[in-house]
Order: C-alpha cells, then sequence, then structure tokens
C-alpha cells in the first residue's frame, strides 16, 4: 500500500526550483557574477566604511528660536511698542523666549501680537500682564523641528556621498540611540576625506561688519565700552590669505545665508588661486543688492563659514546675485566647500561616534575562511551521518543542502546581508540541521528495536520527533527574533540567518526527508529492513 | 553503526559531583571576573581606538613602539596577530585607550597612529586592514542594548516553556542557560579574551544550543511521565536522559566539529565568536543532564516534603 507522494515531489522540486533561482536569479556572466549579484555581501566581507553619527538637533532648535526672537522683536516695534527688549536668559534652555520692559499702557498692543498664530502655534505663551511674558515651545515643536533636522540631515549627507561618487551608500536612521545616523559606504577603506565632506556644516553666512578687526575678545569688549550692542557678536577669523587670526564685531543676523545660494562652483581668481564663485537666489539677490548699494563704498562685510571669518572684504559697489569668496583656500578645500554649498548646508552640526573600517583584502581573505569552514564542517558532518545511519544518512545529506540552497535563496531574494557573523549562523543553522535529523533517526532506531515495522517505526518516529524539533525551533526562533529586534549589525545579521536557516530546516528535516523515507518504502517489500 | 544501545546509567545519584564540578568552575570564572582580568571588553564595548596593520615583512615590535613614543602616541597596546595554528602572522593591533577616540575628537586616535608608523616605522612599507573607533557615547548604547537583548532572550524563552511545559521547566532551563553563560564568561576572564560583539553573538548561540538541548531531555520527561504514573520522578528523569543519550552525544559531537572547523579555518577574525561556541557547547550539553534535570527533581522532592502534589507537565500535545 504505497503513498501517493507525487503531489509531495513536486512540490518540492518547485521550491528547489524557485530558491536556487533565489539564488543567481537568471544566470548571466558566470556562475560567481550571479550569485555575488543576489546574495548582497555585508561591509566586513567586502571592505568598507561604517560610520555611526550624531545630529546636534539642539542647535536647530536654538537657532529657530533665534530667528523668532529677532522676529518677535520686529512685530513688537512694528506694534508700536517702545522699550521692549526680548531675549533668551537662560543659554541652557533655549526653547524660552523673554519679553520685558513692555510699559503698561501698552500691555493690549503686546498681547495682540503674541496671541497672533504666528507664536501661539509653536509657543506656549504665558503673559503676566504687567509687561513681561515667557514663550515657551511647545514640546511637539520641538519634537517636530528635531525630526525635520534629522531628516534633512540625512538627505544632505546622501547629497554630498552621492556627489563624492560614492556606489550604493547606505545612509538611514539608526535605531540605537536618538538622533543618530548610520552610514555604510562599501569600497571606501580611507574615509578621512568622507567624513570631513559629511562632517562640515558648511553653514556659509554673509554678516555686515560693524567694528574691528580687534587683537583679542577683550580689545574688542573694550572699543564698546565693556557692553557689546544686543544685536551684535564677536567673531574670530582670517579677513584674507595668509593673515594672522582677529576678532570682528558682526551684526548678529546675517544678510546671506546657507539656503540663500542657488549655485556655488570651484574656480580661480586672476591670480590663479583657487575661489568658489556663487550665485544667489533671486530673491536674496534682491535683498543683497539693497543692502550693498545702501552701504558700497563705506561698510565692509564678512564671509563667515561654520561661525569663522573666512574673508573681510569692503563693498566697493552693488552686488545683485553673483560673487566670489576668496579665502585662502587649496584646491581640494575650495572643491569641497562648493559641492557642499550645492548641496546647502547641514541644520545642525554632526559628530562622529562609531568608524569601523574593514579593508577589501582582511574582507576576502574573512570569506575565504568562512566558506572554507563552513564547507568542511559541512563534509565532515555529510560524511559521518553517512557511515553513522547508513542509507538514512543519504536522507540527512540531501535535506543539508536543500536547507543551504532554501536559507541562501531566502537572502537572495529578501535582499538580506550576508556577514561574517551570517556565516556563523548558517554553520549553526548546520548544526541544528543535523540535529533535527539526528534526533528522528534515533527514534526511529527506538521503535524498530520496540518491534515495530519500518513503515510504523518511521511513522512513529517522526510524530514523536516532531514534538521535540518544534518546540526546540520556536524556542530558538523566539530569541533569534529577539536578536533581530534588540540587536544591530553583527547581532542582527546573525538573527537573519538563523531564523531563516531554522525555517528551512523544519522544512527539509521533516518533510522532504519524510517524504523520501516514504518512497523508499513504498519500493520494499512489506517487512524488508530499513537501512538506517 | 551504534555507540549507545541500552544506557543505564543513574544521572541523578551523581547530582553532588555535578554540583561540585558546576561550582568549582563557575566560582572560579567568578573570582577572576571579579579579581582578576574582570570581563575583558574588546573595544566595542569599552570605547576607543583600535588599528589593525599589515606589514609588508616581519614587523618588529619594538621599532613599532620606538616609532609611537617619538610621536608621542601614549597608552599604546600592541598585539600580535597570530593565525590558529600559532604561526605569528605579519599583523599587528594597536588598541588606543578611550581618551582617543572622544565624541568630540573622534579621528583622533587613527590619526596618530597612522602619523607615527608613517613618520617613524622604516622597516618596510605597511596597510592599514581595519579601523575600529568607538566613542564613549557608542561604547555604552553597545553594552546597554547586548546586556538587554539577552536578557529580553532569556525571558522570551522562559514564557515559552512555561506555555509549553510547567514554570519549574522554564525556571530549571533558564538556571541552566544561565550557568553556561556564566562559565563561559568566566572562561573569557580566565583566559584574559575580549568580549567583542561577535563574542556577544555566540553567547546568545550557545544560550539558544543549550535551550534546545535542555529542551530535548524536558520533552522526553513529559513524555514518559505521561505513560508511566508508578516510576517516581527520578527514575523517570534518569530513563529520559538515557533514552536521549545517544542523541545528546551525537548532535553535540556534530555540532562540535562544525564549530571546531570554524575555531580551525574560521581566521582569527572569528576566534573570539568560536572558542565561546567550544566552550558553550560542552558546557551546555553537560548543563541539559546536570543542572536542568536534576533542578526538576530537586523542586518535586521539596514540595513532596512540604505535603503537596507533584506538578506534572503539560498534557503532551495530541500527534
Amino acid at each position: 500500500m504505497g503513498k501517493n507522494l507525487t503531489g509531495k515531489t513536486v512540490a518540492i522540486i518547485a521550491i528547489l526550483v524557485v530558491f536556487l533561482f533565489g539564488i543567481v536569479g537568471i544566470p548571466h556572466g558566470g556562475l560567481k557574477q550571479s550569485i555575488t549579484d543576489r546574495i548582497h555581501l555585508g561591509l566586513d566581507l567586502k571592505g568598507g566604511t561604517h560610520l555611526v553619527l550624531e545630529v546636534h538637533v539642539a542647535e536647530a532648535v536654538a537657532s529657530a528660536t533665534d530667528r523668532d526672537v529677532a522676529r518677535l522683536q520686529a512685530d513688537l516695534t512694528k506694534a508700536g511698542i517702545v522699550g521692549a527688549a526680548v531675549t533668551k536668559p537662560d543659554p541652557a534652555n533655549a526653547q524660552k523666549i523673554v519679553v520685558t520692559g513692555v510699559p503698561t499702557t501698552q500691555v493690549a498692543a503686546e498681547r495682540s501680537v503674541l496671541e497672533s498664530t504666528d507664536y501661539t502655534s509653536l509657543y506656549d505663551v504665558a503673559n503676566s500682564g504687567d509687561g513681561t511674558a515667557t514663550l515657551t515651545m511647545k514640546v511637539s515643536a520641538v519634537r517636530d523641528l528635531e525630526e525635520r533636522t534629522l531628516e534633512t540631515s540625512i538627505e544632505t549627507i546622501r547629497e554630498r556621498i552621492d556627489k563624492l561618487g560614492v556606489s550604493e551608500p547606505t545612509i538611514q536612521k539608526y535605531g540605537l540611540g536618538e538622533n543618530q545616523i548610520l552610514v555604510e559606504l562599501p569600497g571606501i577603506d580611507d574615509p578621512a576625506r568622507v567624513e570631513d565632506v559629511i562632517q562640515s556644516t558648511a553653514k556659509l553666512e554673509i554678516h555686515a561688519v560693524e567694528g574691528g578687526p580687534f587683537a583679542t575678545d577683550a580689545d574688542a569688549l573694550q572699543a564698546n565700552n565693556g557692553v557689546l550692542p544686543p544685536d551684535a557678536v564677536l567673531m574670530k577669523g582670517q579677513g584674507a590669505a595668509n593673515s594672522p587670526e582677529e576678532v570682528w564685531l558682526l551684526k548678529r543676523a546675517s544678510e546671506v545665508e546657507g539656503t540663500d545660494f542657488r549655485d556655488a562652483q570651484p574656480s580661480t581668481d586672476q591670480n590663479g588661486r583657487p575661489n568658489i564663485t556663487f550665485t544667489l537666489t533671486t530673491e536674496a539677490g534682491d535683498r543683497f543688492y539693497k543692502y550693498t548699494d545702501e552701504h558700497k563704498g563705506s561698510g565692509s562685510m564678512a564671509i563667515v563659514l561654520d561661525n569663522k571669518v573666512r574673508e573681510v572684504a569692503t563693498i566697493q559697489s552693488a552686488i545683485r546675485d553673483r560673487g566670489e569668496i576668496t579665502g585662502a583656500f587649496t584646491k581640494q578645500q575650495a572643491d569641497d566647500l562648493s559641492l557642499m554649498l550645492r548641496t546647502g548646508a547641514l541644520p545642525a552640526s554632526i559628530s562622529y561616534l562609531e568608524t569601523r573600517t574593514v579593508g577589501p583584502s582582511l574582507g576576502a581573505a574573512s570569506i575565504r575562511q568562512g566558506v572554507y569552514a563552513a564547507v568542511a564542517g559541512m563534509l565532515a558532518v555529510m560524511v559521518f551521518m553517512l557511515l553513522y545511519y547508513r542509507g538514512a544518512g543519504i536522507n540527512a545529506d540531501l535535506a543539508l543542502l536543500l536547507n543551504l540552497i532554501i536559507l541562501l535563496g531566502f537572502m537572495g531574494f529578501t535582499g538580506s546581508t550576508l556577514t561574517l557573523p551570517g556565516i556563523a549562523g548558517v554553520i549553526l543553522t548546520i548544526g541544528m540541521g543535523v540535529d533535527s535529523n539526528v534526533l528522528i533517526f534515533e527514534r526511529i532506531r527506538e521503535e524498530l528495536r520496540a518491534g515495530k515495522t519500518a513503515a510504523a517505526a518511521v511513522q512513529q518516529g517522526f510524530a514523536h520527533a516532531w514534538v521535540t524539533i518544534l518546540d526546540t525551533h520556536v524556542t530558538t526562533m523566539v530569541s533569534a527574533a529577539i536578536l533581530f529586534l534588540f540587536g544591530t549589525g553583527p547581532v542582527r545579521g546573525f538573527a537573519v540567518t538563523l531564523v531563516f536557516g531554522l525555517g528551512a530546516n523544519l522544512f527539509t528535516a521533516v518533510f522532504v526527508s519524510r517524504v523520501i523515507f516514504d518512497a523508499l518504502l513504498n519500493k520494499k517489500e512489506r517487512g524488508a529492513a530499513l537501512s538506517i | 553503526m551504534e555507540f549507545f544501545r541500552s544506557t543505564n546509567i543513574d544521572w541523578l545519584g551523581k547530582k553532588w559531583l555535578f554540583l561540585g564540578f558546576s561550582l568549582i568552575f563557575s566560582v572560579a570564572g567568578v573570582l577572576s571576573i571579579l579579581f582578576w582580568h574582570h570581563i575583558p571588553l574588546g573595544v566595542d564595548f569599552k570605547g576607543g581606538t583600535q588599528v589593525r596593520v599589515a606589514f609588508d615583512r616581519q614587523p618588529n615590535e619594538d621599532h613599532i613602539r620606538q616609532a609611537f613614543n617619538a610621536a608621542g602616541v601614549r597608552d599604546a597596546q600592541i598585539q600580535r596577530i597570530s593565525d590558529p595554528s600559532g604561526h605569528a602572522a605579519n599583523k599587528v593591533i594597536v588598541a588606543l585607550p578611550i581618551g582617543t577616540a572622544t565624541d568630540a575628537a573622534h579621528d583622533q586616535g587613527r590619526q596618530s597612529v597612522e602619523g607615527a608608523l608613517t613618520a617613524g616605522y622604516h622597516d618596510s612599507g605597511f596597510t592599514v586592514e581595519q579601523v575600529e573607533i568607538v566613542g564613549p557615547t557608542a561604547g555604552r548604547q553597545l553594552q546597554r542594548q547586548a546586556l538587554l537583548a539577552t536578557l529580553y532572550s532569556l525571558v522570551g524563552m522562559l514564557i515559552f516553556l512555561w506555555f509549553r511545559f510547567e514554570l519549574i521547566y522554564g525556571v530549571a532551563a533558564v538556571v541552566a542557560v544561565f550557568h553556561d553563560t556564566l562559565i563561559t564568561v568566566g572562561a573569557f576572564s580566565l583566559t584574559n579574551q575580549e568580549i567583542s560583539l561577535t563574542v556577544i553573538a555566540a553567547i546568545l548561540t550557545l544560550i539558544g544550543y543549550s535551550m534546545n538541548d535542555t529542551i530535548v531531555v524536558f520533552d522526553r520527561i513529559r513524555e514518559n511521565l505521561a505513560l508511566s504514573r508508578r516510576e517516581t520522578l527520578a527514575e523517570v528523569v534518569n530513563r529520559s536522559i538515557n533514552q536521549t543519550l545517544s542523541r545528546t552525544v551525537l548532535t553535540s559531537g556534530l555540532t562540535f566539529l562544525t564549530v571546531l572547523s570554524l575555531y580551525v579555518f574560521g581566521g582569527e577574525v572569528l576566534h573570539g565568536f568560536s572558542f565561546a561556541l567550544v566552550v558553550g557547547i560542552l558546557i551546555g550539553t553537560y548543563s541539559s543532564i546536570a543542572v536542568a534535570a536534576p533542578m526538576l527533581v530537586a523542586y518535586q522532592d521539596w514540595r513532596a516534603a512540604r505535603g503537596k502534589e507533584m506538578t506534572l507537565p503539560a498534557k503532551r500535545a495530541k500527534v
């Protein structure tokens, strides 16, 4: 009474074909090429750089409130309120803006300014009624701003990396901490330049010069009788190439800022020194024209990059939308800086938390060794299974091979990355696969010893072992799933292969091996012995 | 071929021997963790800079050290890498303490190492093969994450076993696994090998493996308990261990074989990983028989002494 196995056999062959397709795809340009196109290798295997960086989002919040301070001051003045002072009293708490000095007669006017949706949509406004008021940025507004800052940073970094010509980079939020970004750069094994390009905030601004240069901050203070005007800041830097570091008093609000630049290109000045020519947006060009026209001949302006003065120039004529920056750059600096200006400034500065670089030769050596180890381990196991279980050993070996094909096919289909710990996960899968076969075969032997017929022993052996196999696999999958959820990098790569491997194993060790047994039993006479 | 036919070993009779054995290894590990090498954390967790340099010819460590001294690179640990067969390779790992990888000046350590070698090492050319810089924030994060992942996976398995068997089975299995982890981490401390992220993956693997082994024994106990009510629990447990012994030895032996091949051929990048698994598979196999099973019996004896009924495992699922 043979079982009809045609349907099951067809299913197994179909699965084999599907997962083989997962590994090699439609074959082209040699087997090795086909495989490496489908199975993505991790940075530890192909070489490259892995960076974790943190975006200092608090800076974006601080500069947003800075802008609102200036806007509120202007709005109050426009409403005819005299003597109001808008400040951020606590440098550690950038979310808080305080208005003081409003005459009691004008409290109503102050209230109508503060209660316009311009402010109430972003701030919780507490008006004491005696002329002072406190604006605290709403928690949701802060969170939105931080989120936007992170998104913009990711976009900016992606553009910069693309323009540097790195192929297939990964740039994404990093789950382990807040405001962190993961950057993976395959093939880059000397990341110094990329790191610099990513990290430069490239915050380029043009400020009006109110005084200076002074030798030190103290000199600058003294020249202003110890008190700086509220709308001015001190900034260090070099006014021209090869000049010493000096301090200028600049107007706090910039005339032109990062988002006003439409284009920037590296070029050379009339003396052949590298410089940058830029184009402003139409709107910024109009503003800049107005400013330079008013101050031509008398005023001077400072070009400030990342809070450092790079060039101070007298305004000789009105400028609309074109200009150049000569800031004692090297050729590479001019190239990189204009790239950054084109891609826009980062909304906040960033710092690196983690850098891992693997050279291509080490990666290749790791693949070779990992594959050798896997193949050696697997061969040893397969030979042993043949010796120990004879005929049934063939079952186990076929199941193991199929297991490996399904596992790699899964990785090809899902586009998961094979890492070094991933190879170790494959080796562990082999171990678990062997365990399932051993459990089943030992159980069948036990049943045979108890005097059952071959068919009954196979049936009982599988049935009993199935419960155990299910328990062990589900338990390990629970832990692998937790590793995947809470792990990163290597831990995760390991968990991925383990989960796929265990799934494949349930299928091959229980289903495929059973079909082979049944096929053998169909061919045998009733009561014939089983080779196990 | 068959190694074991019908073994009849009184495993539970040896419980004091097992207890002594486990105590010796755990206490040795704990003492080393507390007073000797502590837990040697790799750069992943402790933070710092680690640069792997491959020299064109056999490197001279004194010259490397001189180059570092001349460039003012302090506190550099220089370690020659040997392949698993014991031959020294032309490679060294230079490790710098956390101070060189602050979040503010992240790249400083790497630059100083490369600079010092370029300026002061003239024996042969070199290439930097691998750089790992982990700042204090990232190190703390990774430490916390590894610890939490391990704890969560233990809790997850405990809950699953509680659901499939009984609470005491889950507790016994988790205690056994904890015992394995402690001894393995102790082995890293005793041999002063660094625990890196990959080693954590290996420890998690051994947890899964040891759990697997324990469940196979528990499963048989559950099955035998459902069949015979006349035997004492100790007899049932002994019989179950003996019945599964053949599979335990085979599976452990074969898994050990694959892990050993990883240890021998896997290269030194996987060295810590495979070391943890080599130790872990031995201990994990031992603990299912010597820790988890006796705990079940001890718990039931304790309940019996207080006049309570034996808690039977959940009825075996119908197959």
